[in-house]
């Protein structure tokens, strides 16, 4: 394939290869070691000018037990999405990708997967929309059924799952798809001819082979959860202070930048940890 | 059909109800005249032209499309020669190149937005649209790098070689015979990092100038101070144009070129 180096290809490679890892450099790399930096200071140095170097943003998160609660809660939040959408959303795969065929099988794949690239705040909005009191789905259910019904879904901790389900579920559907559909279809048809059950060809072939993909929409999914702030601003109202929205207002409202980067670098710790422990699954999945 | 796959596509057909019923209502609702969503339903256009009467929900538009636009020219241009670079020579090091496209994928866009703003704020950049484009470009990378690459890991090197052997020069073979063949990659490289600028809000939201915002960030800040019809209008354009481009963006990636 690809020849060895020499040394005129060199100063090509560099050319080529330079403008991107530049601007990833000065855009995240370089930015995220600021932040590292920013979260030991005491001040901000434009502000203040005896500002030093000091632990006293690490230590608030520990003695203020309202920040590790919230990551608490922030994490509790991530399993609930996550759990969720594996539930609904294997089984959607599966079907996918074992039962359809042909051009509907494309057609109902990108159907599914169309609205999560499309714009993630208008899709929360328009559950504003549908769940407010007196909204589209209470009208419908009182429509439909007899009973007067009182939802009162929005500004719950129920509707900033639903609208966060409703964001990342095609996370998991495409991931465990393409899992699925490398499974061999012989590979099936050798199992029930040999007398396996449709339960034993789930249980026994398909989940063990398509467990990578799985995961790793999983952990896809979990990640951006745990830092949400947008989704419970906006549909959890009063019940939507996570550990996001809290780092959000240190850098939007309150203005202490060092006590943001601190809590954004705490939360990057959580997610790297997770990333790490995942990442054997995660590589297994590429391939 | 057995009742187990009967039970299936019924599934499936909830799953996309749940999908594509809250977007439908919202463009059907903007299409209502009670300003307070009461059904029965009356149709009216009003807030399609409210909306474009709102001279700050425009200048955000406009400002939205031109940085998704220089976003998408550079990304892509960037990020094509990256993964030529990557898929063409083998080097130390590579892997870990490779693998350091992953962190502004996978770390959550509010660390990444929070640091961003903390960094061009010390250097000098501050806030506002350079900034925004600096960290769209960023976020925008990645993807362009990773669908280029695909379509290049189903190219012919011997092509190649063979052009070269009649005496094609290096320039003439990234031209005639690399450029084309990779075509229907960048295009779709181009298209998700267009959308990627486009619906991009938590990195905007924290490195836009307050009243220099793009459209999503103008919405934001307009539905924590109570919804109107009017975002409901153009929050249906928006999610139009997003699908749309990403439509756009499967077909040429996946379904385009080799079939």
């Amino acid at each position: 394939m690809a020849e060895v180096i020499h040394a005129q290809d060199r100063r090509r490679l560099l050319t080529l290869l330079g403008p991107a890892y530049l601007w990833l450099t000065l855009a995240v790399f370089l930015p995220l070691s600021a932040m590292l930096f920013f979260s030991f200071l005491s001040d901000m140095p434009g502000d203040a000018p005896d500002w030093g170097v000091t632990l006293g943003n690490y230590a608030q998160f520990l003695e203020n037990p309202t920040y590790a609660t919230l990551l608490w809660k922030s994490l509790k939040l991530g399993v609930t999405v996550t759990l969720f959408c594996i539930v609904i959303g294997y089984p959607c795969a599966l079907v996918l990708a074992k039962s359809i065929k042909g051009r509907a099988r494309e057609a109902l794949f990108l159907m599914v997967i169309l609205p999560f690239w499309s714009n993630s705040l208008v899709r929360i909005f328009s559950w504003a929309i549908v769940l407010r009191g007196n909204g589209v789905l209470e009208r419908t259910l009182n429509w439909i059924l007899p009973v007067d019904i009182r939802l009162n879904l929005m500004f719950t901790t129920e509707a900033v799952v639903i609208g966060l389900v409703h964001s990342y579920l095609p996370y998991v559907i495409l991931t465990s798809y393409l899992a699925l559909q490398a499974i061999d279809d012989d590979l099936i048809d050798a199992a029930r001819s040999m007398g396996a059950s449709k339960l034993t060809i789930l249980n026994r072939l398909l989940l063990p082979l398509s467990l990578p993909g799985l995961l790793a929409g999983a952990v896809l999914v979990f990640v951006p959860v745990v830092g949400s702030f947008m989704e419970p601003r906006i549909l959890g109202g009063r019940m939507g202070t996570y550990y996001g929205t809290v780092i959000e207002d240190q850098f939007v409202a309150v203005y202490n930048w060092p006590l943001g980067a601190a809590l954004s670098f705490i939360l990057l710790a959580v997610v790297l940890v997770i990333l790490g422990a995942a990442s054997p699954v995660l590589r297994r999945a590429r391939t | 059909m057995s009742p187990i796959a009967l039970l299936g596509r019924i599934w499936l057909v909830l799953i996309l109800i749940f999908l594509y019923a809250p977007i439908l209502v919202m463009a059907a609702m903007s299409f209502n005249a009670s300003p307070f969503y009461q059904l029965p339903f009356e149709y009216s256009s009003k807030w399609y032209s409210d909306m474009a009467g709102n001279e700050q929900i425009v200048t955000a538009a406009i400002r939205s499309v031109l940085i998704a636009c220089a976003v998408t020219a550079i990304a892509t241009a960037v990020g094509t020669a990256a993964s030529v670079a990557l898929f063409r020579y083998e080097f130390r090091g590579k892997k870990l190149l490779q693998a350091l496209l992953f962190p502004p994928i996978a770390i959550p866009w509010l660390i990444t937005g929070t640091a961003m703003l903390v960094f061009f704020f010390t250097i000098g950049i501050g806030r506002g649209t350079p900034a925004v484009i600096i960290g769209h470009v960023a976020l925008a990378l990645p993807y362009v790098i990773v669908t280029v690459t695909a379509r290049l890991s189903s190219f012919d090197v011997t092509l190649e070689e063979a052009a070269r052997s009649m005496g094609a020069g290096a320039w003439t073979v990234l031209r005639r015979i690399t450029l084309p063949w990779i075509a229907p990659g960048i295009v779709a490289g181009a298209l998700f990092a267009f959308a990627v600028s486009f619906d991009q809000f938590v990195v905007s939201y924290f490195l836009s100038k307050p009243g220099d915002s793009t459209l999503p960030v103008l919405i934001y800040t307009a539905i924590r101070k109570g919804f109107t019809p009017e975002i409901n209008a153009i929050s249906t354009i928006i999610i139009a144009i997003s699908m749309a481009v990403m439509f756009l963006a499967a077909r040429y990636s996946k379904f385009g070129g080799d079939r």
